[in-house]
């Protein structure tokens, strides 16, 4: 790819898809490799003068054709409105692939909430191997982004956490209220958290609370 | 609601006076009323015309809040808390030290960051602070005139707000501001690179960095902030600019017992900081509730100092100050307001 002296690629944005009301995924061709859970940096825009991009996990797996992300738009944000109002055949403007928040291939669990869940389906798709147990924590039943994905697959354990409606095989309540009530979380694996700084927060609380050494905690905020 | 003038830059107020079609000149008599001279009310602006005035008042006030509580310790440090307009607080923290009386402001309400070690992490994320509510914790302090330092290390991280922390530098060290040299600033980061960049290009205050541990792995696991900016890039960055008296860079390293205060550590900063024109200021930590970590003893901390001075790094140790009253560093937090206050809802 080449990127201009701020740092930014220009990409056709070649799938949009609103999954749910004000959320999208955009797929545009991969043209660079990558980790899974690593993040790009979007902007509208090809140079930072006014605006600094802003940062989104690829949700794709690293050898799939097509990238994928994942946005919500705050309304009184910057560039998710923007972004919302490009369509298919629009240039949009990336940054190289960066970032530590990378998959250990070993049993671990995966908690997020929201859109936090897109760095974890990067690493499905992309081939991770060992037991993992995924916690999703969203609002309403629509929201479990990716869920089909993640459903049926031999080596996840895939729990559901639903704030505000009841679904069938879903567990009706925060997330953080369903790891109040989990029994002997294991001590020696890694659990790698994802989303908004809040429940980052009171969920790395909760574990370390009962008994998770910190060290274990790897935490990605979406700031 | 009327807007708040206290925060405006020149070209700012320049703006508003054009676009009231008043003079050009009446936008530096206005940054003179804001921030050289002490007065209440946009009415008391007694060399523009009564139109301008008048003008003025229809769409602006001046915006300062004073202080709603003030706690004190017995080491005189004193804990501001000023209101806003929705319902939240902000903490400021006034440090006097015999000929030095440093303010420390906050640039957010809460914080995104995290920080394993923060209590301002915990209360999450409210909301920015307007240039205007930065400048105010200054300019309302009760002790603004004996004021000789000011730290951007209260709640919130900086460059999360930097249009905020450089407008209100730029406020603050301007002729037609405060008039203050940027030596008496001092701006804390734990590393945001790309603002840090426009910080470095366009400001002459002083920069600090959360350095905290020269390892990644150990840095990831204190600081979720790592893992998008590892205090590698970090270094490398600031080594493209350059730092004297005049404009230093410092790291702040709480000290944490076990974890990052052996020798290696010593041996790994020395590496990392090499060639690089710095200090460290060591810091004691502060234990916050359901911490998994303690704070070094102060005859280790010594120990620690002097291995790296022996590096050839100029390394302090940061007394603590106003502790009993949770104004020492990383302390400052109005969660319990907050909850109270969903309390009273
Ligand atoms: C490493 C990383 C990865 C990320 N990955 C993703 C991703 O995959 N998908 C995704 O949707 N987003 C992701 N984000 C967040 C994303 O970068 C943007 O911050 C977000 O999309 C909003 O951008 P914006 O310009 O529209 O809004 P902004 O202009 O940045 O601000 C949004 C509005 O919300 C307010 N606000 C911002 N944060 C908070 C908060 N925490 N609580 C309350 N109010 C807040 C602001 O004050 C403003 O009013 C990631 C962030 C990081 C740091
Ligand atoms: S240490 Fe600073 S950046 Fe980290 S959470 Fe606390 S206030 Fe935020």
């Amino acid at each position: 790819m080449d990127y201009n002296i701020d740092g930014l690629a220009p990409v056709v944005i070649t799938n949009k898809i609103e999954i749910t009301e004000r959320v999208f995924i955009y797929q545009f061709k991969r043209a660079f490799n990558f980790e899974a859970g690593q993040v790009i940096g979007i902007s509208v825009f090809d140079n930072t003068d006014e605006k600094m991009p802003r940062m989104y996990s690829i949700a794709s797996g690293n050898n799939d054709e097509l990238v994928s992300i994942l946005f919500n738009v705050k309304e009184t944000g910057w560039l998710t409105p923007l972004l919302a109002k490009k369509e298919v055949g629009d240039t949009i403007y990336i940054t190289a692939p960066s970032g530590n928040f990378l998959d250990n291939n070993e049993s671990a669990f995966w908690i997020a909430t929201g859109t936090g869940i897109a760095p974890f389906h990067s690493m499905l798709q992309s081939g991770s191997s060992g037991q993992k147990t995924l916690i999703h924590g969203a609002r309403k039943l629509d929201s479990f982004y990716f869920e089909d994905s993640f459903l049926n697959v031999n080596h996840l354990s895939y729990i559901r956490c639903c704030s505000q409606e009841e679904g069938n095989s879903i567990y009706f309540g925060r997330l953080t209220q369903y790891l109040k009530e989990y029994n002997n979380l294991p001590h020696d694996q890694k659990y790698y958290l994802c989303g908004v700084p809040e429940m980052v927060v009171e969920v790395r609380d909760i574990l370390i609370d009962k008994g998770v050494p910190y060290q274990q905690i790897v935490a990605e905020i979406y700031f | 609601m009327k807007q708040e003038l206290l925060g405006k830059t020149l070209k700012e107020l320049q703006e508003i006076v054009g676009e009231l079609g008043l003079p050009k000149f009446t936008a530096k008599q206005i940054a003179d009323w804001l921030y050289k001279k002490d007065i209440q009310s946009i009415d008391e602006m007694s060399n523009l015309s009564k139109k301008a005035r008048q003008l003025l008042n229809e769409q602006f006030e001046i915006g300062y809040v004073a202080p709603v509580k003030v706690q004190t310790s017995v080491d005189g440090t004193k804990k501001y808390l000023y209101p806003t307009a929705t319902d939240k607080f902000i903490e400021a923290a006034y440090i006097p030290d015999k000929d030095r009386a440093t303010l420390c402001v906050s640039s957010q309400i809460g914080c995104k960051m995290g920080c394993l070690f923060c209590m301002t992490a915990k209360q999450g994320f409210q909301g920015q602070l307007s240039t205007g509510q930065i400048i105010n914790q200054i300019k309302s302090l009760p002790e603004f005139e004996k004021l000789t330092n000011i730290v951007y290390m209260g709640m919130g991280e900086p460059f999360d707000n930097i249009e905020g922390v450089m407008k209100s530098t730029e406020i603050l060290t301007s002729d037609y501001g405060f008039g203050w040299s940027p030596k008496r600033i001092t701006v804390s980061t734990i590393g945001i690179i790309p603002a840090m960049r426009t910080f470095l290009a366009n400001s002459k205050c002083h920069l600090a960095i959360s350095l905290h541990t020269p390892f990644d792995e150990e840095r990831k696991e204190i600081m979720p902030i790592q893992n998008v900016y590892p205090i590698s890039e970090i270094i490398d960055e600031l080594r493209s600019y350059e730092f004297t008296q005049h404009r230093r860079v410092s790291f702040e390293y709480i000290m944490f017992k076990g974890i990052n205060d052996s020798s290696k550590h010593v041996k790994e900063l020395a590496r990392l900081l090499n060639g690089l024109n710095c200090r460290i200021n060591l810091i004691r930590f502060h234990p916050i509730p359901g911490t998994p970590l303690e704070g070094t003893s102060i005859e280790k901390m010594e120990q620690f100092r002097d291995q790296l001075i022996s590096k050839g790094i100029m390394t302090t140790i940061r007394k603590s100050r106003g502790e009993d009253i949770f104004a020492a560093c990383g302390l400052l937090s109005t969660k319990e307001l907050l909850k109270k206050q969903e309390g009273d809802h």
